[in-house]
């Protein structure tokens, strides 16, 4: 029997169309897995079945009487409940207080708590998970492992307080945990199936072949298969996961790289504690590196690492032969390494100043008159150069860079990288990111004329297809770890759906 | 060991102050210095009681200078005075207690419905009450007939004044409600997370003018005490209790990010600076240098309590 059910659900952000006429049916005491790259619209499909997004059209069914969810609290009251990824937890208060938090009633009495009473229910509540730890144990002391099951154990609480069939929703529980406590959590899942459904999202191919019925694949804001777990194909579902991000043969405009024969930057078995393992890499001057890997693989840890933002990181790091020993950013670009970040609109760009100001930030100094003077007719000068370079499309310089367009916004930012004159190695940190197809055309032609000019580039992609179109070489990560190195990609370009089935 | 150093430091650095003192005076460590240190310590306490609620929450409230001032005058005016006729006798405490409730919930709810930094409103909401307290001055300084609220600090058991057993039964309420009641766990979890709290349904602006309104509540606590000491009505009288009362919290380990410390915590910071305070004057420093190196210790034992959160400090505000 069908428990829930999605009927053309269509959601859309601004320009993005997040979700696009989505149905999906959930049968009672089945687990159904989600899968899909990044954008694919799994966390947007998880959050409308959790009444944290309300979906512009389409039909919310639950038994089979269609609902609306307005808020968690709604969607709680018809039996569904979404286990988060051990980030609803607050740290601070005790096991109980937190399983408690949103449904007070019956643990206080006049806003006072009733210890006894409130031990009881949560002890019982642990009892389901088969955690066995003092209720009132502060969450800043348990294990990752233990807090999501404390996450699993208060999402279960609905239990008593619904008495109809369940709807578990589980958002990549298994992000953070090592292979024993993904165990206990599928054995929970499989144990909870009596009385609930649960959709179950990850990025790992392998899990949600261990635990899932059937398998639901997402691309592109849309369901293009579903099937059931006996009929699975995996090379059938990497094939499906790449979507519309296939690369257009005629677009590939092979460059013939002269990259030098001195690596720029060497990466020695890094490791971030959590985040990396044994990451080793080379990267050499007229190089375009690209690394890919689903959220949270640790791609972008790599670049952080690099550009001296971590906090404790082991392994080697060379730069032109030399160790880079380095603390944080100023030093590293002092020594000529510049870093795009992901997050333009407030890690890259300063809003509410104008482009000059933009570009001239880092190294306006290196073409001012010495001794700590700037000088603004040469800089003036300078950016000008840019902005005619690099066709960045501004009535003057002196615009305020929050009217341009995010691609414009995006050029801005890579010259203020671009100005300094000691530059020699560049990392781009998804530097595509919303930008439309001109304005990526656009950056493409740039970043390669770069590499062309000899500077070293490595390069997170947001996409296979962009990853495959400029680089010279490919590291694929998967859970911090390198899971594939392909060489010459540009002669030899490897096939889509082997980058997936690396990542996933 | 390091552990016991982390939850444990200001206290043993408490013990520490303590320690050195005694041994390098002879007359720290006697039972009159001892009632000397407590006796400074309560209305600070006071205070800084209020103000740990709300910088759990990581917000902010500096108006503790004109609320007590405000307070003391409203309680010189309106009991039995030399100046003015008016006589409500003791219903004056209750009047001055809503009084600075009213203004904390003013705050908070300032803050929280237009938007604004606790810390702008709370300038403010000093300057107002400073202006306030100017206005109800009644032109010559009010002294406090009522030996109800003039023996606070006159009557003595066991060597201490009320004021000190007030404010230890403040303090032990405090420390009830700080962990028994929903409230003031909510406190902590407002400081620590507050978009999980909202998507929880948890009414979280309740809990937050809630802790204003408590904080001027203790401010105005302190402006009677304050009164019961010196026996007057000054617009001065809240003067100097800012600085000490914040630092002490933040000695203790109520970070002002949130989320952390708690009553117990800043009553500590409270002994430490007064104690501090008390033995410099007893190793004969300079007057002068004693609030430059009160200062330089305050920025030494904040730095050597959250050392090991230094790492998860990102933005330094």
């Amino acid at each position: 029997m069908t428990a829930f059910s999605l009927e053309g659900i269509s959601k859309r952000f601004g320009e993005v169309t997040a979700l696009d006429n989505v149905s999906l049916s959930l049968n009672e005491g089945e687990v159904l897995g989600l899968i899909g790259q990044n954008g694919s619209g799994k966390s947007t499909i998880m959050k409308v079945m959790a009444g944290l997004h309300r979906p512009d059209s389409g039909v919310v069914k639950v038994g089979g009487r269609a609902v609306q969810l307005r808020s968690p609290a709604e969607a709680a009251l018809a039996g569904i409940g979404l286990v988060h990824q051990e980030q609803s937890l607050i740290q601070a208060l005790s096991v109980a207080e937190n399983l408690f938090l949103d449904k007070p009633a019956g643990s206080t009495w006049a806003g006072v708590y009733r210890w006894n009473s409130l031990r009881d229910r949560a002890k019982a509540q642990l009892d389901k998970v088969e955690l066995d730890i003092d209720p009132f144990t502060p969450v800043s002391a348990l294990s990752f492992g233990q807090r999501q099951m404390v996450e699993l154990a208060k999402v279960l609480s609905l239990e008593e307080l619904v008495h109809g069939h369940l709807v578990i929703l589980f958002d990549e529980p298994t992000a953070v945990l090592n292979p024993p406590e993904i165990q206990a959590l599928f054995g929970q899942i499989r144990r909870i199936k009596h009385r609930s459904s649960v959709v179950f999202v990850s990025h790992r191919m392998d899990e949600i072949l261990d635990i899932s019925d059937r398998v639901y694949v997402m691309s592109d804001g849309r369901n293009v298969a579903t099937r059931d777990r006996d009929a699975v194909n995996p090379d059938e579902l990497y094939e499906l996961m790449v979507g519309r991000q296939r690369v257009n043969r005629k677009d590939r405009k092979p460059r013939e790289a002269h990259i030098g024969a001195e690596p720029a930057l060497t990466l020695n078995h890094v490791t971030v504690p959590g985040e990396i393992e044994d990451i080793s890499l080379k990267l050499a001057p007229g190089e375009i590196l690209g690394l890919i890997g689903v959220q949270g693989s640790g791609a972008e840890t790599i670049l952080r690492t690099v550009f001296g933002m971590a906090d404790d990181w082991q392994g080697k790091i060379e730069y032109f032969g030399a160790p880079l020993d380095i603390d944080t950013p100023a030093q590293a670009v002092a020594k000529g390494i510049g870093y795009l970040p992901a997050e333009r609109k407030t890690e890259g760009m300063i809003r509410n100043t104008s482009v000059s100001e933009n570009v001239a930030i880092t190294y306006g100094w290196q073409h001012g008159r010495g001794a700590g003077l700037i000088s603004r007719a040469k800089e003036r000068g300078m950016i000008e150069g840019w902005v005619r370079k690099l066709a960045i499309k501004t009535p003057s310089i002196a615009h305020r860079i929050d009217n341009l367009s995010g691609g414009n916004q995006q050029k801005v930012v890579l010259s203020k990288w671009l100005f300094g004159k000691t530059l020699k190695v560049l990392m781009l940190d998804h530097p595509t990111r919303g930008l439309d197809p001109g304005a990526r055309s656009d950056l493409f032609a740039v970043i390669r004329e770069l590499a062309d000019q000899g500077l070293a580039i490595l390069l997170v992609g947001d996409t296979l297809d962009e990853v495959l179109t400029l680089s010279d070489s490919i590291i694929v990560m998967k859970d911090g770890r390198v899971s594939a190195r392909i060489e010459g990609v540009q002669a030899a370009p490897p096939s889509e759906e082997d980058l997936v089935k690396a990542m996933v | 060991m390091s552990k016991l150093l982390q939850s444990q430091g200001p206290l043993l650095a408490l013990l520490g102050l303590v320690l050195l003192f005694s041994v390098i005076t002879d007359s720290f460590a006697s039972w009159g210095n001892l009632g000397a240190v407590l006796e400074a310590a309560a209305i600070p306490a006071v205070v800084a009681i209020g103000l740990t609620f709300v910088l759990m929450q990581a917000s902010i409230d500096l108006s503790v200078e004109g609320v007590a001032s405000l307070a003391n005058i409203i309680l010189a005016i309106t009991i039995a005075n030399s100046v003015t006729a008016t006589d409500i006798g003791l219903w004056a405490v209750p009047l001055v207690l809503g009084v600075g409730l009213a203004i904390g919930a003013t705050s908070g709810a300032i803050s929280i419905y237009v938007r604004m930094p606790s810390l702008i409103v709370t300038l403010g909401m000093w300057l107002t009450t400073v202006g306030l307290a100017a206005l109800l001055y009644p032109g010559r300084l009010p002294q406090i007939l009522d030996t109800r609220i003039t023996g606070l600090a006159i009557g003595k058991v066991w060597g201490l004044s009320w004021i000190v057993y007030l404010t230890l039964a403040l303090i032990i309420m405090a420390l009830l409600v700080e962990k028994h009641t929903r409230f003031g766990r909510m406190c902590r979890a407002i400081g620590e997370n507050e978009p999980v709290l909202v998507m929880s349904g948890i009414k979280v602006i309740r809990h937050k003018i809630a802790a204003f309104a408590l904080a001027g509540g203790c401010y105005a606590a302190a402006g009677i005490l304050m009164g019961a000491r010196i026996g007057v009505g000054n617009t001065q009288s809240g003067v100097g209790l800012l600085f000490p009362s914040i630092a002490a919290c933040v000695l203790g380990g109520t970070l002002l990010s949130g989320g952390h410390g708690g009553v117990r915590q800043s009553m500590i910071g409270v002994l430490i600076l007064v104690t501090l305070r008390n033995g410099l004057i007893m190793v004969g420093v300079d007057p002068l240098l004693q609030s430059a190196l009160e200062g330089a210790v305050i920025i030494l034992a904040v730095a050597g309590s959250t050392w090991h959160l230094r790492r998860k400090i990102r933005v330094i505000k």
